[in-house]
């Protein structure tokens, strides 16, 4: 079972654990992880799981479609190069370790 | 409507209509007997399948493949009787038609979009409560739930300034028209003329104010992403549902805010709740309550068989109190993690104007709690009744300033 980071503004981390199939955000909600709200449910509508991918792993995850691209720029923090919706993500084995930040405010 | 005697074996019957006044004024032990009577079950009353578990309804509405809307998502299948007005280009249509159309609509309602409106919606909100601190006592719906929305939407759509009277009137007939014949829908449809001739008017290119989101989905034609034949539908799909909805969930949280003044004190204590307290008066509330699908082929759903052509009878709010997914299900807790539930559907169909729901419920209830120190429900609230959304006529409250 994958293990996934999501590291706080203030620094602080939070070690994740995936179920086979899920979204970085759908683990991030299932383990009741404050900082992603995915008001859509992972529809890919709302832009509220916003994270900043760890330079280390940007290039390894699969490229975005149009449609996450077009909604991070409405995203309530800043849009940075490393940005991604965590509903986007489907976590597989090669993802074990991913860190992901989260912003300071997903609204 | 399906006249299949082809019932799978196992599929428990139920006699309930929920489409009757009964139902509508205390549908939540209707909703339990459905739920506990089994993943799948069938309504004898209209020959429909039914599911209001959580599993089943994300399950259909995920499904768009097997589970079609282009059939319509209200009784009437459009294979075999002609709708009551054009389809909608987004509503009821299945990809690939569904997917360019619902591309122009996501646009005009992106995130993007709302950073733009977000202001407006903030100090048209604050107008308001300047108003309802002076009147004191009011109806929360008429003074509140419509007329805040009201000031607004109509003005973000580019809508001019006559005839906006036939807006609330046009939602509820195309919310009633999903059910089934009963005197709801043949009263609301034998009145609409008027109310259809108005939206089909505003729709038009030249009727819409630049800047606003009908003249956004218009400059789409431009762009080559639609033609000039389906712009007017689209804004049509704006006027059906972007207005009754959100009157119906501002009418939601109030409503719970109002009966619950615990959860208003801790809004007050931390006005950040404020979005989620409106999402939690989503789903606690789910003012649209049901839709329907339409299968494409055979398909077994949680071990039941269904076959081709049936209709499928979603129960979103019965779906949002199942106690398989929520804890505490039939508590309205401003703090709870709503993520997930179905209040706006979900899939390629969810909710395309959710955005500017959330903003509006956020910007609303953060100037309430602001200036509100509590919310008296001063009458006997009166239910308004139709064939899929669920809300007040009136609800009688007294505020007290902050």
């Amino acid at each position: 079972m994958p293990t996934i980071s999501f590291v706080h503004p203030d620094s602080n981390s939070e070690r994740v654990e995936v179920s086979d199939g899920e979204s970085a955000m759908q683990a991030a909600t299932r383990h009741g992880l404050d900082g992603i709200l995915a008001e859509c449910g992972g529809n890919a509508m709302c832009a509220t799981c916003h994270v900043y991918v760890d330079d280390a792993w940007v290039a390894r995850l699969p490229a975005m479609a149009e449609d996450e691209d077009a909604l991070l720029e409405g995203a309530a923090a800043e849009r940075l190069p490393n940005s991604r919706l965590s509903c986007q993500i489907k976590i597989t084995p090669e993802l074990d370790g991913l860190v992901l930040r989260l912003p300071k405010r997903q609204v | 409507m399906s006249a299949s005697g082809s019932v799978a074996s196992g599929v428990p019957h139920l006699d309930v209509d929920p489409f009757a006044m009964g139902f509508f004024a205390d549908p939540y032990p209707t909703h339990e007997r459905l739920r506990e009577a089994g993943p799948v079950v069938y309504l004898d009353q209209w020959n429909v399948y039914g599911v209001a578990r959580y599993a089943e309804v994300h399950a259909v509405l995920n499904d768009p493949a097997t589970f079609c809307s282009s059939r319509g998502v209200g009784l009437s299948d459009f294979k075999k009787e002609t709708p009551w007005r054009p389809p909608s280009l987004i509503l009821e249509a299945d990809p690939p038609a569904h997917t360019r159309t619902r591309a122009v609509l996501s646009k005009v309602l992106s995130p993007t979009v709302m950073k733009q409106v977000r202001d407006r919606f903030a100090a048209a909100a604050e107008e308001r409560v300047d108003v309802l601190l002076e009147q004191r006592s009011f109806d929360a719906v008429a003074d509140l739930a419509e007329a805040y929305p009201l000031s607004i939407f109509p003005d973000a759509l580019g809508l001019k300034p006559e005839g906006r009277e036939h807006l609330i009137p046009y939602a509820s007939v195309v919310f009633n028209a999903f059910g089934p014949p009963n005197e709801l829908r043949q009263e609301a449809i034998a009145r609409s003329a008027p109310h259809q001739a108005y939206v089909a008017k505003q729709c038009q290119r030249e009727n819409l104010a630049p800047g606003g989101f009908g003249a956004c989905i218009h400059a789409q034609v431009d762009e080559g992403a639609i033609t000039a034949t389906e712009a007017p539908l689209l804004v049509r799909s704006l006027l059906s549902a972007g207005l009754d909805t959100t009157v119906n969930g501002i009418g939601a949280a109030l409503y719970c805010l109002a009966r619950f003044p615990e959860q208003w004190q801790r809004l007050r204590a931390d006005i950040t709740l404020a979005r989620n307290a409106f999402e939690e008066a989503v789903r606690f509330e789910s003012p649209v309550q049901t839709f329907f699908r339409t299968t494409t082929r055979e398909v077994e759903l949680s071990g039941a068989r269904i076959g081709e052509g049936e209709k499928v009878l979603m129960f979103l709010a019965a779906a949002n109190r199942d106690p398989r997914r929520w804890e505490r299900p039939d508590s309205y807790d401003i703090t709870r993690r709503t993520s997930g539930h179905v209040g706006f559907g979900s899939g390629i169909h969810m909710c395309v104007g959710q955005l500017v729901a959330r903003l509006e419920g956020e910007v609303m209830l953060t100037a309430l709690a602001r200036r509100v120190a509590s919310i008296e429900i001063a009458g006997e609230p009166k239910r308004r009744f139709n064939n899929t959304l669920r809300g007040l006529d009136s609800l009688p409250v007294t505020i007290i300033p902050a």
